[in-house]
């Protein structure tokens, strides 16, 4: 997608940055976000997503390329004017002002009366169940409700674009859970464009519509959150998304879209090629742990089985999880449900595995 | 200090003493110059010692005599007049100034800030005496030198330092993320300066005026030099007094500033502790 693209709300065109003229911590990115649409940048520290946020936000000047949000370019519209709501991940509430001053900050800028002022901040308030608070100082509000004030405040003037940067990452984990639900169904609930930043895989397949993995400054996968995590491109996001079992081996032969790969202790395997293109060549085999059986009455007649022992078998309530030696990696992950039938393995047992040739991967070595 | 716990050795018994002594002695020898001078202004003899009347605390050996010649002496109301304008003027050029060099040196894109730090902090650091024979030299040259202006402006150069110095400490504190978030709000830098950053760095702000302006308010050797007969201070009358009139008038107009100094100290201290619980800064 381009710039000229009429569904895109944001378009980053050819975007990109430099902070000392030699390293490019964004290069050539080019990103179409559609309106009302939550998008999510994430990537390790240094990725460069924090840097895509804040060139849309306008705190950075992009170094090459353009900006566009609804059609117009913004690269010289300074951020005071950009009209984008965002949330930071210190909440950054003025703490000298009360909640309700804080919310009637961007109302004030905007020269809206005092009677409209008052009704924007309940609504924006009672959005995020913050209604009681209205009189209370920042100081005075646990790190959740602050973070609920900042969200109401980045609404209350009504933005069609909100930038979100790591916002849940200095709260704990079930608040961190319950918010994440509360924001995904505001911005749904009032169409609001978002751009939520985080390093949380997790925050990122549940919360949003799309989600751009950064590494290296280069996007290097844009999917929904099921294809993202099942359907990887290369290595890196199928390591970076969720948990990921590899393999090491040689591409043996090609046949369409089926591969037989050669692992290094020398057994077969069926795979689906994604970016290798030729036998001979190096590749990682990637496997879900939850996409492995070892029940041969699950197993489809035509995969190809593999030899396990177990190592170690961890009890986690929800779930099993298995420690087995594959084809030379010890630390080979199986995960079971804890179904009233299911088995649980031994240390020392040895196994036939197996698994659908489509769940299992072959990408860049 | 925490009390002294059972196991303490007697060196650490000695001092534990030791240790209060001295600094009952440090407090001593600060305070006790101060205290002297205020029942001495209220000798009823020209006097700059105790008469035996007032050793036996006689009602009649104390009088006003000399607040009454400092409120009506012509001179001293001159001098007096001439502080009062002075040194708030001063204090507003050099807090607004100050403010914002700490404002502006406080950013990162800011090249050779040590040095420009250095140069503006100077006036605290080099001998008062040399800023002042500079400046006479420089504002003679221009024009300034003997006028109001001149003397407010060489109070200004003394004042700016302490304002730099405690607003950049109530800066080192100051959350950037706030500009941020009050520029991705709509307000442009003006409306953000005055109404974000402004509010929380005031502590420091105001500490800064209160020295710039006890700085200008004592300060003896500039307006001697930068100064004419017209911009007669008082602590330069004092200084004639002392010198040349060996007026004990000057014990009354010292108790007077004592006075002034305790009472500003406390205001601004309460100002500011105020601030700073507004900024949420300490629990209300």
């Amino acid at each position: 997608m381009t710039s000229g693209d009429a569904a895109a709300f944001v378009a980053f065109d050819r975007v990109q940055k430099s902070y000392d003229g030699e390293t490019l911590v964004v290069k050539d990115l080019n990103l179409a976000i559609g309106k009302g649409e939550f998008l999510t940048m994430l990537g390790p520290s240094g990725s460069g997503k924090t840097t895509c946020l804040m060139m849309l936000a306008g705190f950075e000047t992009a170094t090459h390329g353009e900006i566009t949000l609804d059609g117009r370019p913004i690269n010289n519209i300074p951020p005071h004017k950009r009209g984008i709501g965002m949330v930071f991940q210190n909440y950054a509430l003025f703490p000298h002002m009360t909640v309700a001053e804080n919310l009637a900050f961007p109302l004030e800028v905007r020269g809206i009366g005092k009677s409209d002022r008052e009704e924007k901040i309940k609504r924006a308030l009672d959005m995020v169940q913050m209604g009681d608070f209205a009189g209370r100082r920042p100081a005075q509000l646990s790190g959740g409700q602050q973070q609920r004030i900042a969200l109401a405040r980045a609404l209350v003037f009504e933005p069609e674009l909100v930038l979100m940067d790591e916002p849940l990452g200095a709260l704990d984990k079930q608040l961190r859970e319950t918010l994440q639900f509360e924001i995904t169904k505001l911005a749904h609930d009032l169409g609001i464009t978002t751009v939520y930043v985080t390093h949380d895989q997790t925050e990122a397949l549940t919360m949003s519509d799309r989600v751009a993995v950064f590494d290296d400054g280069v996007i290097q996968q844009l999917d929904a959150p099921d294809i993202l995590y099942e359907e990887p491109k290369n290595s890196f996001v199928a390591q970076f998304i969720g948990e990921n079992n590899t393999l090491h081996g040689t591409v043996e032969r090609i046949d369409g879209d089926a591969a037989v790969v050669r692992l290094d202790d020398g057994s077969q395997i069926d795979t689906i090629p994604v970016n290798v293109d030729k036998p001979g060549q190096r590749t990682l085999v990637s496997i879900r742990p939850e996409r492995v059986e070892f029940n041969k009455d699950r197993l489809a007649p035509d995969a190809h089985t593999i030899k396990a022992e177990v190592k170690e078998f961890i009890y986690m309530g929800d779930i099993y999880r298995t420690r087995v030696s594959v084809a030379g990696n010890d630390d080979f992950i199986i995960k079971t449900r804890n179904a009233p039938d299911q088995r649980r393995l031994k240390k020392g047992e040895i196994l036939e595995i197996g698994w659908r040739p489509q769940d299992c991967r072959a990408l860049d070595a | 200090m925490a009390a002294l716990p059972p196991y303490a050795s007697p060196v650490q018994r000695a001092w534990y003493y030791g240790f209060r002594i001295l600094c009952g002695l440090i407090f001593f020898f600060l305070i006790a110059p101060i205290i002297v001078v205020i029942p001495l202004s209220f000798n009823a003899e020209d006097f700059f010692t105790f008469t035996p009347g007032m050793l036996a605390l006689d009602p009649d050996a104390y009088g006003t005599s000399h607040y009454r010649d400092f409120f009506t002496n012509p001179a001293w109301q001159q001098a007096l007049g001439n502080s009062v304008r002075i040194a708030p003027m001063a204090t507003l050029l050099a807090v607004s100034l100050g403010t914002l060099a700490a404002v502006g040196l406080s950013q990162s894109h800011v090249p050779f800030k040590g040095a420009i730090m250095a140069i503006l902090i100077s006036p605290m650091i080099v001998p008062l005496i040399i800023s002042a024979a500079g400046m006479y030299f420089f504002y003679s040259r221009i024009g300034l030198q003997g006028t109001y202006w001149g003397v407010v402006m060489a109070h200004t150069a003394l004042g700016i330092p302490f304002v730099i110095i405690t607003v950049t400490a109530t800066l080192v504190g100051f959350d950037r993320s706030l500009t941020r978030a009050s520029a991705s709000l709509g307000a442009g830098p003006i409306r953000t300066f005055f109404k974000v950053q402004m509010p929380l760095i005031l502590p420091g702000v105001i500490s800064g005026a209160l020295f710039a302006f006890i700085t200008s308010f004592d300060e003896v050797v500039v307006v001697l030099f930068v100064g004419s007969a017209g911009q007669k201070t008082l602590p330069w009358q004092m200084f004639i007094g002392l010198r040349e009139q060996i007026s004990p008038t000057i014990l009354a107009v010292a108790t007077v500033l004592v006075a002034i100094s305790i009472l500003l100290l406390t205001t601004v201290e309460f100002l500011r502790r105020r601030s700073e619980r507004l900024r949420g800064m300490s629990p209300g």
